[in-house]
């Protein structure tokens, strides 16, 4: 799928097309520079507090009856909840993917952005957006109450093995449009009528033809969607409740309110094992699967739906991608607007109505007590944390991004260990933290060195396609017309990196406000960011609480979702992917 | 003016050349002609300065070029898949060389108009690149390398891409523009039609080592060596045996009478090249009739073995035919 064989017009390649490459010590150590910064960074961040789990991990504490018990446990159920996520992501994905990428329709672009969106959304935020909607205190619930005049709740969501499931189909259902639905629009329609002028009818092009063809998508997006569910956390503890534990949140239950920091990192250990194996199956996968520069248009494959049948399908699709995706993104907002409690002691009298009650709240310090922090005060620490992120990210990104896009012997060394940051979770990296930094984490400039390790792989991701995609020949032909190599960069690559460079800033951003995992095992209780004020305020009884929780999700969800359309936008065309 | 010195360059511990020595001189158009894989491409990269050599030298009017960083060396380059500044229109990626020679912009504007004047894309200047076709895209690219008045021009397969019809087109233009412009240039092709048609003189490469060096009518001519013709597409070669110094040499068609058996003693071998178009000569070769084309004005007529003659009457195939052929002596 190398853009060089579809074009089929240029030679076979022989030892007259290579690139510029200056050969000598002077190249191996300006490859060491670019290193020096990010591997230092990793060094002291990362290897560091990943050596004191392991050291943990091996203390006799660590391998009691009871110990090795509540891992196994945790593991058989981690693995369970992640394979049932991931069956049911793929049942939904692969219909969506074919309709993205076989149907034109109305209203199309809009709601593929919008099954874009759920991808980057905070967990919180989606936590918040199916409690608003299918909560106790969610608008179906509270409407059935009143519609049939019951006492309870009717639907019971929150705190099911469904919820966990839900949510987690919400979550990842984008991956496998993405990738499958890439795939499936860069095949080439003439395979289809070739198969079909020999007789193949629907079921048979799936079977024949797809199928095969679309192995190894089908195979990355499932270990991908596999891998996300099983280092899910903030979804678990939010959504599912105390019932449900897997590794992440076992962790962050043994490390916080246990204070058993071997058990901890005894589990940390079992995670990173299991993501690090599926981190390498997934990378041999794409490595093979490989699309590097925008595939010939997809436009060809795509038709209007004609037949009855094709327009229940798009019907139908359109439908799942409304009630899956757009429901609970409504819901929160809604929610965050509406009066539907009954007032304490108000017997029976329903005050119900539009309230911009919660809104105002945010701003107001309501118990003089010294640990609460007012929500503002939290969007503060947040937008303070997620700026310190960009910058950080940036620093260790670029460099890293600019030498594995030109593979060397180094990077071919080096790349596992920039998936490494990526296995762990962000549970294990605040883990990592408070073992090794221990009392240093009152320090609050902890939280954006662990947000940089969370948004690092994403912002390498961002920037190397475009990076690669930039061709040698452009910086020869700068250079033999009169470009230093430093005028060749900063007239031909940064213009060209700049979009990307703005998508990885935007990508390290958003993901800073929302981070969850991380934070909530490394941050100080005065200093919360959004994603931990909404986690307490959902965590405490009252409409008040609630609703506050509610405005703060719908305010970060706003600021995500702006985010996320924003790197879709700066995304160069065809540029990879996760 | 450029001198190459017995340049030895290895890839990957394959010898790719292995001593090439040439030298361009002034307002002449140089051909570097041989087989993908040959080294050409690298042979321009080398000049370039983009590729660093194993050993030997590369000059300019005798001076060393080996410490002058590529943007020092004000040669233009234009390559295969013209390389154009995506992010730049096409009177921006004109203008890039003379940005980054500090030209004012009231003259370099009039230049940026003057050469695209010159390679026919005057009013092209707002269009972007990427809207451009393939032909149009390699015009630009030569006017971008034109721009900045380089000491030498290089192509690198520049109508590698594109279509018959457009490259013997733009193989006229490019042929007028260089000698309008009177720079020294080397263009590298594995295309004969384009060599013959631009060269004043052509190298051909082959081995790692430069085989042939001469003016494309000399060397068409006389092509020497036997993968010369071969690769020129002169001619069906023969292989044969000298029988005895009168000039009998055995071959796949029978005995031939060869003036003076090419130089060679009893029992040497000898390779003859078969020239299909010269029905004129004395020598008489007789086989059957395998195949017949029709190609413009005339048949393609291949007997049995391969050899292949141009004729205006077509046999039947698998007639016994006898054809009058004009063969010469190869190295």
């Amino acid at each position: 799928m190398l853009d060089d064989e579809r074009a089929g017009t240029r030679p076979a390649p022989t030892a007259d097309v290579r690139g510029g490459r200056r050969s000598g010590q002077a190249a191996w150590l300006s490859r060491v520079g670019l290193w020096a910064l990010p591997l230092a960074f990793l060094a002291v961040f990362f290897f560091l507090p990943f050596g004191r789990i392991l050291a943990y991990s091996f203390s006799p504490e660590a391998f009691r009856g009871e110990s090795l018990q509540v891992a196994a446990q945790t593991l058989l159920f981690t693995v369970y909840q992640a394979f049932l996520s991931t069956v049911l992501t793929l049942l939904a994905g692969v219909p969506l993917a074919y309709l993205m990428a076989r149907f034109r329709f109305r209203g199309k672009i809009l709601l593929r952005a919008l099954t874009l969106v759920p991808f980057m959304l905070p967990t919180v935020v989606v936590a918040a957006g199916f409690n608003a909607l299918l909560g106790p205190r969610g608008l179906v619930n509270v409407l059935l109450e009143r519609l049939l005049g019951l006492s309870n709740p009717p639907i019971v969501f929150v705190g099911t093995l469904g919820a966990i499931l839900l949510a987690h189909v919400f979550y990842n259902t984008a991956i496998v449009i993405r990738i499958v639905g890439n795939a499936l629009s860069s095949l080439d329609p003439k395979l289809e009528q070739a198969a079909q002028s020999l007789g193949a009818n629907r079921a048979r092009l799936w079977t024949t033809l797809y199928l095969p063809l679309l192995r190894p998508a089908l195979l990355a997006a499932s270990v991908l969607v596999f891998l996300f569910d099983f280092t899910s956390f903030g979804v678990i503890l939010l959504l599912g409740g105390p019932a449900f534990a897997t590794l992440e949140v076992q962790i962050y239950e043994q490390s916080l309110y246990y204070l058993n920091l071997p058990v901890a990192a005894l589990l940390a250990i079992i995670q990173l094992a299991c993501t690090l194996a599926f981190s390498i199956v997934y990378s041999k996968m794409i490595a093979r699967n490989v699309v590097r520069t925008a595939p010939r248009s997809a436009e060809s494959n795509l038709r209007e739906p004609r037949t009855t049948g094709q327009k229940l399908f798009v019907g139908g699709m359109v439908a799942l991608i409304i009630v899956l995706f757009i429901l609970p993104m409504i819901a929160l907002p809604v929610r965050s607007i509406a009066r539907l409690d009954a007032e304490r002691g108000q017997r029976g009298g329903f005050q119900s109505g539009l309230t911009t009650d919660y809104y105002s709240e945010l701003f107001v310090n309501r118990r003089n007590s010294i640990t609460y922090v007012p929500p503002f005060d939290a969007a503060l620490n947040s937008l303070a944390y997620a700026g310190a992120t960009v910058v950080l990210s940036l620093a260790m990104g670029i460099p890293a991004a600019w030498a594995l896009s030109k593979p060397g012997r180094i990077e071919r060394v080096l790349d596992p260990v920039l998936i490494l940051p990526l296995g762990a979770s962000a549970v294990t990296l605040g883990l990592g933290f408070i073992a090794t930094f221990g009392r240093w984490l009152l320090y609050p400039w902890f939280v954006p060195l662990a947000h940089t390790l969370v948004a690092l792989p994403f912002v390498i991701r961002a920037l190397q396609p475009a990076m690669a995609t930039i061709p040698v020949r452009l910086r020869q032909a700068a250079a033999s017309l009169g470009a230093s190599p430093f005028e060749a960069w900063q007239t031909v690559d940064w213009p060209i990196l700049r979009r990307a460079t703005l998508a990885a800033a935007v990508f390290a951003f958003t993901i800073s406000l929302g981070e969850f995992g991380a934070t909530a095992l490394v941050s100080r209780p005065d200093y919360p960011t959004i994603p931990i004020a909404i986690y307490r305020f959902l965590s405490q009884p009252g409409a008040l609480n609630y609703g506050q929780a509610m405005a703060m999700a719908t305010l970060l969800m706003l600021i995500a979702t702006a985010g996320i359309l924003l790197i879709e936008k700066l995304r160069l065309p065809g540029a990879g992917e996760f | 003016m450029l001198e190459v010195e017995k340049v030895v360059k290895t890839y990957e511990g394959n010898p790719l050349l292995r001593g090439v020595s040439f030298a361009v001189r002034e307002d002449e158009t140089v051909c570097l002609l041989g087989a993908s894989g040959s080294g050409k491409s690298t042979l321009l990269l080398l000049i370039a300065g983009l590729e660093t050599q194993d050993s030997g030298r590369i000059l300019w009017n005798g001076d060393d070029l080996e410490a002058i960083p590529t943007h020092r060396r004000d040669f233009g380059l234009v390559f295969q898949d013209y390389a154009l500044f995506p992010h730049l229109d096409v009177s921006e990626n004109v203008a890039y060389g003379l940005r980054m020679k500090r030209w004012n912009e009231e003259t370099a504007k009039q230049r940026v108009s003057e050469v695209l004047e010159l390679v026919d894309m005057g009013g092209f200047e707002h269009r972007k690149v990427t809207d451009l076709s393939g032909g149009e895209q390699q015009r630009v690219a030569l006017a971008r390398a034109l721009a900045p008045r380089p000491r030498l021009l290089m192509f690198d397969e520049p109508l590698g891409a594109l279509d018959r019809a457009l490259r013997e087109s733009l193989v006229m233009q490019l042929r007028h523009i260089l000698q309008e412009t009177r720079l020294p240039a080397i263009y590298v092709t594995h295309d004969q039609g384009e060599a013959s048609a631009i060269a004043d003189r052509v190298l051909l490469l082959h081995g790692g080592e430069i085989v042939r060096d001469g003016p494309p009518a000399e060397v068409w001519m006389h092509p020497g060596s036997a993968w010369a013709a071969a690769f020129l597409g002169l001619g069906f070669i023969l292989a044969g045996e000298v029988i005895d110094e009168a000039g009998q040499v055995s071959t796949q068609y029978g005995s031939l009478q060869i003036p003076s058996a090419c130089g060679k003693r009893k029992g040497d071998t000898v390779q003859l090249l078969v020239r299909p178009g010269k029905t004129d000569d004395r020598v008489i070769i007789q086989g059957q009739v395998a195949d017949v084309v029709f190609q413009q004005d005339r048949f393609r007529v291949t007997l049995e073995g391969g050899l292949f003659v141009y004729i205006d009457a077509a046999p039947r195939i698998g007639q016994e035919v006898a054809v009058t052929v004009r063969v010469e002596c190869l190295e």
